[in-house]
């Protein structure tokens, strides 16, 4: 097995143990979804309108909750510095670690988005466009906010700089997430132009989200 | 001497210093001049736009300031791969005091902006492609002095900057192009294009005149911002300096000739 | 002088616009300015003092 695969299930296995922390972003994701009807008035065709906004909004920042966990633990108690010096480059080190960050924590998040769906009278025939767009537009989360966890493991205020700096990297995710669905809503060919562009987003920041934070931890270790 | 190049000579900050101390109010005195020129003819000579009206004249502060909010992000882009790159010692100097200029204008191009907007579109702001994606320049603009400000060590502060400075760049062609690309309200550029303006020469030429006047100000102001910053980093390292004096003064105090 | 100009139905939008990058522009020049002044009297407190950069000393 390789090193990747090897660091990779590390990451899964803490993450699958540790267990409370994808418990917090999604109760975190219910509670802000709650929240969202208190705050606009129980109007079931306005909330239906927005709904996938609404959802992917907050999938955002229950995502952003999470992500100071891609590196934080490993840097307190020294495990990344041993990293660093291993056979694995520190690039695919960065990308497991937002690849075991995706699996643990995006994908939870974008299968409970159709739950509350529920909540906020989300038509039939969103649900499957809304899970296909955020298995889509996850990816770019967990990546480009390994950058932002990278960056601010030293700062002080951390979590509150974290959000100042992914959240602007995350709206072109944001627009054409909720582009496509509403452009599957409208009509039935509107869905595939945002969608692609929607993954393309995704895989540029597979590839750019680890060498940048790769460089951002490099700096550190100096 | 003569096979440097001019950033070669340049990456000693004393020598950055005596350059500046003369070339930094020349071009402020420049900045003032042209920009005079060109405030004269915005407001006397050019005409009321067929369209716009009178409003027009905002233009010719609102565009200026957007390019400068874009070039002075392009300028931390640029000394954040000289710093992370050729290790330029004045790179990141240049980094750091160029973004609460960049911030500045980019605040100004998005408040003449919405004061455009009001009369002509009928509302102070609307979340089409491009105010959108320069508010989000603006927010990299606040992260960066952000991170800056949460990190001590000042050169790992740097190096982060750095980072985030060039993962921020991708922003400055989706502003450039999010207006083609996009079918929104903002008008699509209509200075630089492949086949020419398509403004007429008479609101064309004081706008160039303003940017170019934005522009030497920008200079001038980056430079001052640099010498700040230059100065504030021989204190700190004089201040260090002076410390460790007084702890070795005290050391030898303490344990007397044996 | 600057009355003088019709700027009609929109003047308010237009002078806003022209005071917006005036007053943030003299807050930047004065913050540049008094920043600049603060750090050279840091520096001459300093070396008044008889502090001096290693490169100096020679």
């Amino acid at each position: 097995m390789s090193g990747f695969m090897r660091l990779l299930r590390r990451d899964l296995l803490l993450a699958w143990r540790e267990g409370g922390a994808l418990g917090t972003a999604l109760g975190f994701y219910l509670v802000v979804v709650a929240l969202m009807p208190l705050g606009l008035g129980p109007d079931l065709n306005l909330l239906s309108r927005i709904a996938s906004g609404i959802l992917w909004v907050a999938l955002l920042l229950a995502a952003l909750l999470s992500l100071p966990r891609i590196f934080e633990t490993d840097a307190d108690d020294g495990a990344l510095d041993v990293m660093a010096l291993g056979t694995l480059p520190l690039e695919l080190v960065a990308g497991a670690k937002s690849l075991a960050h995706w699996i643990s924590t995006g994908i939870p998040l974008a299968i409970m988005a159709p739950v509350l769906g529920v909540l906020l009278n989300l038509e039939v025939r969103a649900y499957p466009l809304l899970f296909a767009t955020m298995l889509a537009g996850t990816p770019a989360i967990s990546f480009l906010g390994a950058i932002g966890a990278a960056l601010t493991i030293r700062a002080r205020r951390g979590g509150l700089l974290l959000a100042l700096l992914v959240l602007p990297l995350y709206v072109p995710t944001l627009i054409f997430g909720i582009t496509a669905i509403n452009a599957a809503l409208l009509s039935p060919d509107g869905f595939a132009a945002s969608f692609l562009i929607l993954s393309a987003i995704s895989l540029v920041s597979v590839v750019l989200g680890p060498i940048a934070a790769a460089a951002a931890l490099r700096t550190q270790m100096e | 001497m003569q096979n440097q190049s001019i950033t070669q000579r340049l990456a000693n900050p004393t020598r950055f210093m005596q350059l500046t101390d003369w070339l930094m109010p020349l071009t402020a005195a420049i900045a003032v001049v042209v920009i005079a020129a060109g405030l004269y003819l915005a407001l006397f000579v050019a005409p009321p736009d067929y369209q716009q009206g009178e409003t027009v004249k905002i233009m010719f502060i609102h565009v200026p300031s957007a390019w400068l909010g874009m070039m002075g992000y392009l300028m931390i882009a640029i000394s954040s791969f000289g710093l992370l790159v050729f290790r330029h010692p004045l790179a990141d100097v240049s980094a750091k005091a160029a973004a609460p200029i960049g911030a500045a204008f980019t605040l100004l191009a998005l408040i003449t902006g919405s004061l455009w907007g009001k009369p002509m579109w009928g509302t102070y702001w609307v979340w089409d492609a491009r105010l959108t994606s320069v508010l989000i320049l603006f927010f990299l603009y606040l992260g960066l002095m952000a991170l800056r400000s949460a990190l001590d060590d000042e050169s790992l502060a740097a190096k982060q900057a750095a980072v985030l400075g060039l993962v921020g760049v991708v922003i400055l062609p989706i502003i450039k192009f999010s207006v083609d690309w996009w079918n929104t309200l903002h008008q699509p550029a209509s200075v630089v294009k492949l086949d020419g303006p398509a403004i007429h020469s008479s609101i064309l030429v004081p706008l160039l005149v303003n940017a170019v006047g934005f522009s030497i100000l920008f200079l001038a102001l980056h430079m001052k911002a640099m010498r700040n910053e230059v100065l504030r980093r021989r204190v700190k390292a004089l201040r260090l300096a002076e410390v460790e004096r007084a702890a070795k003064r005290e050391r030898t105090a303490a344990a007397p000739a044996e | 002088m600057l009355a003088m100009i019709d700027l009609g139905p929109h003047a308010a939008y237009i002078w806003g616009s022209y005071g917006a990058v005036a007053l943030v522009l003299a807050a930047l020049v004065a913050w540049l300015w008094f920043d600049g002044r603060r750090q050279r009297r840091l520096l001459a407190e300093l070396e008044s003092r008889g502090v001096r950069r290693r490169s100096d000393r020679g």
